[in-house]
């Protein structure tokens, strides 16, 4: 029990330990990826390339003055970057980020770097708790009371649902093939034929609800700079501030393990079968990350390639364009299943 | 069966934790001296403050959490239909496919009933309000 215990603890600490190491990285690539594409220099003065720079950031937010403006909602406005944290560090636990064959841990088989592998609810887990985030916004928003706040949370709730039922109907589809909601079955039953080839559609759908969910542009109404200054997070400084920022590169990260699970084969790779044993740990999980890594520069490239989309537009895409395109996925799954394709 | 849930507990504790210990570093490390009057009103750019911000929100938003609602709770349905059907299948059980695909035609029915309503409509065709 408590050998069991202390093994899922560990995979915690390392999972979220490198989810923790990616934000800093990830804010560092998008500073310098929009340089790039923008054909400038971008930071460059802190360390090598401008690599310390999240480091002197985050020393700078953590001892930042932290302003409580005096018209807040004293106790939703501490509530919501926490809520923000709380959901972005808790939904990854049911994806596996690696496969673990063979291995065990004082005495505990290992069954793949998941922290969950026997939750059998799986994907339905993170997507319930990772609709909890809009509280994060949509309470930030109010409780900031402040004009900019209230319409960035506003919008951004009503973007979040529309683009969720977009997402949850793609998902179904990937269900409907595999039969299971266990994560780690589903990258199994890739092993041949990635999940994106047969169900492009789909993953069509994902991908942009994605984008939407995480509050990315084109779809980041939320922030809008250049009308709402910052949008839910305007009066919020320091560490809180930071809060917000954080969560949002850790969702990025899981909606792009998400997507790679789902769709993209998770370690799986056309044509190699990966060893048993700690070898086979290190190089699924390698495959798996460049598949998390392009997904994440994608998210980076889409920023500073696309402008924002007005809010109609907005809306008209996720309930007249996606849920058509969702459902006529489902629809091309269950003939799949008839035929016996998967 | 309740072992499967350790780890969401676990889980849970640490994001909490990690939660809480951001807002409280930053409360505790980024305490300011007394700020003027003029630091905690509400952000307007620098402007002097127009227009309060508690006030009627618009009805496009509240039919926008409706709908949503109807249809989250059908696609809700449709997840323990979509992990069963696959064995049912194998079973020889050919009727659970057609079960799941009558429910989606009558959600089908009544998003072209909203559609043919205007309900996805945020704003009438060129951006207008």
């Amino acid at each position: 029990m408590w050998a069991e215990v202390g093994v899922t603890a560990f995979k915690l600490a390392v999972i979220a330990g490198v989810l923790l190491t990616v934000v800093p990285v990830m804010t560092w690539v998008e500073r310098r990826g929009a340089a790039f594409i923008q054909d400038r220099l971008g930071p460059n003065r802190v360390g090598p390339w401008g690599l310390l720079q999240p480091v002197a950031d985050a020393v700078k937010l953590l001892f930042k003055e932290d302003v409580t403006p005096a018209h807040v909602s004293k106790g939703l406005y501490f509530l919501a970057p926490a809520i923000a944290v709380f959901v972005a560090l808790s939904t990854f636990i049911v994806i596996p980020f690696a496969k673990a064959e063979g291995i065990t841990l004082f005495g505990v088989p290992l069954k793949g770097l998941i922290v969950a592998p026997d939750l059998n609810i799986g994907v339905l887990y993170l997507l319930a708790l990772s609709s909890i985030s809009v509280y994060g916004i949509v309470l930030a928003g109010w409780a900031s009371n402040n004009k900019y706040s209230l319409l960035g949370g506003l919008r951004s709730s009503a973007q979040l649902i529309s683009y969720e039922l977009a997402m949850t109907l793609a998902v179904l589809g990937v269900l409907l093939a595999n039969g299971d909601l266990r994560l780690t079955t589903i990258v199994e039953h890739q092993g041949k034929l990635w999940n994106a080839v047969p169900q492009f559609l789909g993953f069509l759908v994902f991908l942009v609800a994605a984008f939407a969910e995480t509050n990315r542009l084109p779809f980041d109404l939320a922030e809008a700079e250049n009308e709402l200054v910052a949008g839910y997070h305007v009066e919020f400084s320091s560490m809180k501030f930071a809060a917000f920022m954080m969560s949002e590169y850790i969702n990025m990260t899981t909606v792009s393990a998400l997507a790679t699970t789902l769709y993209l084969g998770g370690w799986n790779l056309p044509g190699v079968s990966l060893p048993s044993g700690w070898l086979g740990l290190l190089l699924s999980f390698a495959i798996f990350f460049a598949k998390v890594g392009f997904l994440l520069w994608l998210f980076v490239w889409v920023r500073w390639t696309l402008p924002r989309f007005r809010f109609d537009q907005l809306m008209r895409l996720g309930w007249k364009g996606l849920i058509p395109l969702a459902l006529l996925n489902l629809l091309w799954v269950s003939l799949g299943l008839t035929q016996g394709w998967w | 069966m309740s072992a499967q849930y350790v780890p969401v507990l676990l889980t849970f504790a640490f994001a909490a934790t990690m939660a809480g210990a951001i807002v409280g570093l930053s409360a505790l490390l980024g305490r300011g001296k007394l700020a003027h009057r003029r630091k905690l009103e509400p952000y307007e750019s620098g402007m002097l403050l127009i227009d309060a911000s508690r006030k009627r929100v618009s009805v496009k938003f509240f039919v926008v959490a409706m709908v949503f609602i109807v249809f989250d709770v059908e696609v809700a349905f449709l997840y323990p239909w979509a992990v069963s059907v696959k064995t049912l299948l194998a079973e020889g059980n050919k009727l659970v496919l057609w079960d799941g695909l009558i429910f989606l035609l009558l959600v089908t029915i009544g998003y072209v009933y909203l559609w043919r309503e205007g309900a996805f409509d945020w704003a009438k065709r060129g951006g207008e309000q």
